[in-house]
């Protein structure tokens, strides 16, 4: 290609020849540059978003979407930012879902089974149906968490569950009506407050900091010249990328 | 899917030489960093910043004359959406708090939490969901000096070396001092940091740092953050009151010109409404998705910097306007996924920045204006850059180095989420490097404020 394009934006730019394909929004036909995301080709049909849109990075969990391909029965479950157009799509969106997310304060509760079913007592009518991992755009097993947030396996709930969006398409497809994306929510926070040890190191810094240990040291930079900044800057000792066991031999500042 | 056969071609001259640069990085020799005048040469002459194109003067208020962005000057100097006279604010539905929190992202709901333990009604009205904001999208880290071998000390010098020495003193040492108590703070949340089997916080190197202090939650550090910090704000539901899908257009002043609330519209009903506070904080966030220059944008989709124009109308003014972050490493290929943050922890891990002919050309951690305007240098004027099957360029980033020089399995788990999204498009980032080119990241200045978050305007104070 000759011309060389350094910057346009987030638009696609649409390589020569690109076929129009035809999709549905909600039912209705559009046909639509493949290669296209499915948010950016509804945007290219002219929809603009107030819900179903947020970091357009597959992160956010704004824009999960239900589709099946016309003339299939099968539903299909993914982000409308991290997912390609295909033909005859059939596309609805849904940015929300009226889960249960149950009331508590979290320096109340204990890292248990017994917590876990008083707040989401629904988990023990998981009919084993699947359906929730299924239905998950970040490929989580999630059917996987719930099984261990009944028997109280908090930390393993927490790590299986730790890529969740929230997005709530679990939750819609589950004939239990569980919440498993609050579920899995209180597992991390209870795995990380009550069964990982807290980092000492920090703790103590922490202390350190409102003690005032660094007031005049930091004091002391903020009155310096960039002359006298650079020149201190310069001279840092820079711990090495494997590092275990190293101690800089200038410790007046630490 | 996956590299066309022309790009699996080039990436082969990245294959041979990948072997000794793992060698290299395994005998603690790097690529030469830039002295300080290098570094100033490169910027001045490839990074957007520094260039007059695209630059005007504004013609308003607090800063006229500061040159600044035109997608900027445009958004500030823009008339209202509404004319004093069009709206009867007290013939509008109102609702009172003592404090009134714009925008639901890290910083409004932290702002929003803190209220809250003090006693404090708050309402936090967003534009978006709560929780949709930069704050998510952030994956490397966040850094804080909570290690034996670190200080706030050393965080301020890494800090204000990375601006050149041009940062603004006092917020220097309120960030670097406060930085610890944060990610104690977010520990007794409850958030998933990465530690070892002791509660040790496991920590990397950013760019520009002389100590690790990058902590994170695999790659998704910012999620993590902002799924505690909704979380624990719906424990305090008697205290805070979250209003989505309302922006707020014009921040509104009592008689002596205190910040007495916001005049509100529902984007759903398409209905103005009021809110009246004791103070209003103003936590919405960049400008990135004014695609400043035509660049990409790592940015969320509400990232249109409606902060700045309505803090600047209400008599606030901005520092540090001027200057953008473009993040060095933005996905340049797939086109699906074209700007997207990569994030700094897979330089962190180890992987080095590459041309087409598979050779270094700069330190893979110089600070990250230093290193896109590095990038920039060799794409264009040098001709090194990779162009993609729609013409645009880049270069690469090795991530099969990663598990050559941490052990398999480490991709999956430290960086579960690029993993995934590259994936998705049939690149194996384990096995194949990924393809990237600066990206707008970060509006580095906003609304000024002082080390107590006051904009200078009466019960007005800008955060996030």
């Amino acid at each position: 290609m000759s011309t060389q394009t350094i910057a346009s934006g987030d638009r696609t730019i649409l390589p020569e020849g690109t076929r129009m394909i035809p999709v549905y929004v909600m039912g209705k036909k559009y046909m639509l540059p493949e290669t296209l995301t499915i948010q950016k080709a509804i945007e290219y049909a002219g929809y603009q978003y107030i819900r179903a849109c947020g970091c357009r990075g597959g992160i956010c969990g704004a824009c999960p979407t239900v589709w099946r391909t016309m003339g299939d029965y099968q539903l299909h479950f993914g982000l409308a930012c991290q997912t390609v157009i295909e033909e005859n799509m059939v596309l609805a969106q849904l940015p929300f879902f009226p889960a249960n997310r149950a009331e508590y304060k979290l320096e109340e509760l204990t890292a248990t089974a017994e917590t876990l079913v008083a707040l989401y007592p629904e988990i023990l009518k998981c009919v084993g149906c699947n359906t929730c991992t299924r239905a998950c755009p970040m490929d989580i097993d999630v059917m996987g968490y719930i099984n261990n947030a009944m028997r109280g396996d908090v930390g393993r709930a927490a790590k299986k569950s730790f890529d969740c969006i929230q997005c709530g398409m679990c939750s819609a497809r589950c004939p239990a009506q569980i919440a498993h994306y609050h579920v899995a929510q209180l597992c991390r926070r209870l795995y990380a407050k009550y069964i990982v040890p807290a980092a000492k190191h920090t703790a103590s810094r922490v202390s350190e900091v409102e003690e005032g240990k660094y007031d005049s040291a930091l004091e002391a930079l903020t009155k310096m010249s960039a002359e006298e900044l650079k020149e201190l800057y310069v001279a840092r000792e820079a711990e090495p990328f494997d590092s275990e066991g190293w101690e800089p031999e200038d410790k007046a500042n630490l | 899917m996956g590299y066309t056969p022309e790009m699996k071609e080039l990436i082969k001259r990245v294959e041979a030489t990948r072997q000794e640069r793992v060698e290299r990085t395994q005998r603690g020799e790097y690529f030469t960093p830039m002295t300080l005048d290098e570094r100033h040469d490169v910027l001045s002459k490839f990074h957007p910043d520094y260039m007059e194109k695209g630059r005007v003067a504004v013609r308003v208020g607090a800063n006229k004359g500061d040159v600044y962005p035109e997608e900027v000057v445009a958004c500030i100097e823009s008339y209202p959406r509404i004319m004093p006279g069009q709206v009867k604010l007290d013939e509008l539905e109102t609702k009172s708090a003592d404090i009134l929190v714009i925008g639901g992202g890290g910083g409004g709901t932290s702002a929003a939490l803190m209220a809250a333990e003090n006693g404090l009604n708050v309402i936090l009205a967003t534009k978006l969901r709560h929780g949709d904001a930069n704050t998510v999208m952030a994956e490397g880290g966040i850094q804080g000096a909570d290690h034996e071998v670190d200080s706030p000390y050393y965080h301020y010098l890494d800090c204000i070396g990375g601006g050149h020495f041009t940062n603004t003193p006092e917020l220097v040492a309120a960030l670097t001092h406060d930085a610890p108590v944060v990610i104690g703070w977010l520990e007794k949340l409850g958030m998933m940091f990465d530690k070892k089997e002791d509660g040790r916080m496991m920590v990397r190197h950013g760019g520009g740092t002389c100590r690790k202090r990058m902590h994170s939650a695999g790659d998704m550090t910012g999620s993590e953050i902002m799924r505690i910090l909704r979380d624990e704000s719906r424990s305090h539901k008697d205290k805070i009151e979250v209003i989505e899908f309302s922006a707020a257009v014009e921040i509104l002043k009592d008689a002596n010109g205190r910040a007495s609330g916001a005049l509100m519209y529902n984007l759903e009903t398409e209905e103005y409404f009021v809110i009246k506070a004791k103070a209003v904080v103003i936590a919405t966030g960049g400008n990135g998705r004014l695609h400043i220059q035509g660049f990409a944008c790592t940015n969320h989709y509400g990232a249109t910097a409606d902060g700045l124009v309505m803090a600047y109308r209400a008599g606030a003014s901005f520092a540090f306007l001027h200057s953008t972050q473009y993040h060095p490493t933005g996905a340049a290929f797939p086109e699906q996924n074209v700007g997207l943050l990569i994030t700094e922890k897979v330089r962190g891990l180890g992987a080095n920045v590459l041309n087409i002919h598979g050779e270094q050309f700069v330190f893979e951690r110089e600070p990250r204006d230093v290193e896109s305007a590095a990038i920039i240098r060799e794409c264009t004027e040098r001709g090194n850059g990779i162009t993609t099957p729609v013409g645009r360029l880049g270069a690469w980033l090795d991530s099969p180095m990663i598990e050559m020089l941490e052990g398999p399995g480490t991709v999956e788990r430290e960086l579960p989420a690029k993993f995934m999204q590259f994936m998705r498009y049939g690149i194996d980032i384990r096995k194949e490097p990924m393809l990237i080119y600066p990206t707008l990241h970060y509006q580095n200045g906003g609304i000024k404020i002082n080390d107590r978050t006051e904009t200078g305007v009466p019960g007005l104070f800008a955060a996030g």
